[in-house]
């Protein structure tokens, strides 16, 4: 009897290596849990038939490109495209053997902390289903923590693999920007965009961004990074931790996620680890601003490919420019459409400088001070959204308030630094997590501290409600 | 700083909604003036910050030139390019008249 709300993906390799279940039975099992659970929970958009060979089941997000699996990135824009092409990250998942249980909900085309942005209904928390999984991979998370997949693959822009990953209590990292190639994926904004992997354990999340990382002739902006080490260290000896004080005080981290977050850093200290407090002046204080004119910007230019002229929907008009328009009209929702609005407006003629190009300079502004702070610590830590997972409805009507539920995973994003989502404790209930954050390329000491704290925390990832 | 303004007018949200090939109901005119006003007050945020002497960011890598040899490789089959396409009339996608 397979339990998939306690599998790892690590032991479900070990169970296909010594023959005591055959891939068949181990898809099968996660297709059986999805039949019984996601009714409820809706992380998955479109479920698939068995493919056969003998590897692990991935979940996908719904951003990224499945060779003859329909691909709508949460939006009816893409209601009914088929891609032709696999992107690079799921090529490597196949070339791994690892057999595509279904695509993951998703804000549409990425943009939103909830999930309710999908045009194809909002995504349920496993831990209280009147709750949000977070966002945009909300659906990523809520299946790899209701047991519906061992682990999958998510992307981040300003935290959607963070962020749901914290609101569901899993492990969840955005890799170092360039590491991990995005062709193939449904573009946001390209110089903040990231896929990444979302599993039970760190481990399993080191071994999943192995697969996925690496140079790729069909992203030019792809680099090679060092090899990835499995985390096995149980201690924290020479481990220098920075505890940034914006990040850590900043106004809305909700009372139970602070005091989780600092008991995690206490643990630190008694594994070996130095931690001492630090400061980001202006990266916190300015980076929602600076994201959000970056990030619209460069998704009003990305998302003008949908027109109606080559793929995805076509709505009718008397001419060319009618078509188009009512197309846009009809395909996008009010999020992808506020963004697009926003950054037509960042970037259009007279305003250009004041905002655009003001905004680069902020960027370089939190890189520096992101840097400075690399000198003296290997790793930052803080909370990874200020609040648990909050009701559904509760911020949908107000974008500036969803705006905030990534104050603090945004800087380190728009410094193109990794983060890994360790979850560290419960609050009123639901699950608190805690944000790690390195330089560039240093992924395997974000596993390594990750492994040990999860190893010193016990955390308990399976949801109350499915004890019994 | 200067060009930066706390808010967008109607016509303004009617001139940015046809720059983005956008078509919007009076309602969506009215609800996103009301919504691009208050985050666009938001990011104006950004102007506060003296940044003379700062060099734009536009990506977080510093790479320069990847190459690539320049060597043909097989593209789609045409079959497959227009598998998704609304509509087509042999080796082009249709579409309404200009």
């Amino acid at each position: 009897m397979i339990d998939t709300l306690t599998l790892t993906a690590e032991g479900a390799k070990d169970l296909l290596e010594r023959g005591e279940v055959s891939g068949a039975e181990l898809f099968a099992a996660y297709r059986d849990a999805i039949a019984v659970r996601d009714e409820e929970l809706h992380a998955y958009l479109h479920v698939c038939d068995d493919p056969g060979g003998d590897g692990l089941p991935i979940a996908i997000k719904d951003v990224i490109g499945t060779k003859g699996v329909p691909t709508t990135a949460g939006s009816k824009a893409l209601e009914g495209y088929v891609p032709v092409y696999d992107a690079t990250v799921v090529a490597r998942c196949r070339a791994h053997g690892f057999r595509i249980l279904g695509k993951t909900n998703t804000d549409e085309f990425a943009m939103g902390s909830s999930t309710e942005n999908s045009a194809f209904g909002p995504t349920h928390n496993p831990w209280d289903p009147s709750r949000v999984p977070g966002g945009s991979g909300g659906g990523s998370a809520a299946a790899v923590t209701a047991g519906l997949a061992p682990w999958a693959l998510g992307s981040d822009t300003g935290g959607s693999i963070k962020q749901p990953s914290a609101l569901c209590g899993n492990v969840g990292l955005r890799p170092t920007y360039g590491t991990v190639s995005r062709y193939g994926v449904v573009a946001f904004a390209s110089s903040l965009d990231q896929v990444g992997p979302v599993a039970r354990t760190v481990r399993d999340c080191a071994y999943l961004y192995s697969v996925i990382a690496g140079r790729d002739e069909n992203d030019s902006t792809t680099v090679d990074s060092p090899p990835i080490e499995l985390p096995c260290d149980t201690q924290l000896a020479g481990v220098r931790i920075g505890v940034p004080r914006e990040l850590n005080d900043a106004e809305g981290i909700e009372p139970g996620v602070r005091d989780a977050v600092r008991a995690a850093i206490d643990l630190a200290v008694e594994l070996g680890a130095s931690v001492e407090e630090c400061s980001l002046p202006r990266s916190v204080e300015y980076g929602l601003a600076c994201y959000y004119l970056i990030a619209p910007a460069e998704a009003s230019s990305n998302l003008a490919r949908y027109d109606g002229v080559r793929y995805g929907l076509r709505a009718e008009g008397a001419d060319f420019r009618e078509m188009v328009m009512r197309t846009r009209h009809d395909g996008l929702g009010d999020e992808p459409k506020r963004r697009i609005m926003l950054g037509t407006y960042a970037l259009s003629a007279g305003y250009y400088d004041a905002y655009y190009g003001t905004a680069q300079r902020v960027r370089t502004v939190i890189r520096r001070e992101h840097d400075e702070l690399f000198e003296r610590f290997d790793v930052l830590v803080s909370p990874t959204s200020p609040t648990v997972a909050f009701p559904l409805g509760a911020r949908a009507d107000n974008p500036l308030a969803m705006y905030l539920s990534d104050l603090l995973t945004i800087p380190s994003c728009v410094a193109g630094l990794p983060g890994l989502n360790v979850p560290c404790g419960l609050s009123e209930g639901l699950p608190v997590g805690l944000q790690l954050i390195g330089p560039q390329f240093s992924e395997n000491a974000l596993f390594r501290v990750g492994h040990a704290l999860e190893q010193a925390l016990g955390f308990d990832p399976v949801p109350a409600r499915y004890r019994s | 700083m200067e060009g930066v303004v706390a808010g967008i007018d109607r016509d303004e949200v009617l001139h940015v909604a046809r720059l983005a090939r956008l078509e919007l109901s009076d309602d969506e005119v009215a609800r996103f003036q009301e919504q691009l006003s208050a985050i666009l007050q938001a990011v104006s945020k950004v102007s506060e910050l003296d940044l003379s002497d700062v060099p734009p960011t536009a990506h977080p890598l510093e790479l320069e030139n990847a190459w690539a040899e320049d060597e043909p490789r097989p593209c789609l089959p045409l079959d497959d390019v227009f598998a998704n396409a609304p509509d087509r009339d042999g080796d082009y996608f249709r579409v309404p008249p200009a």
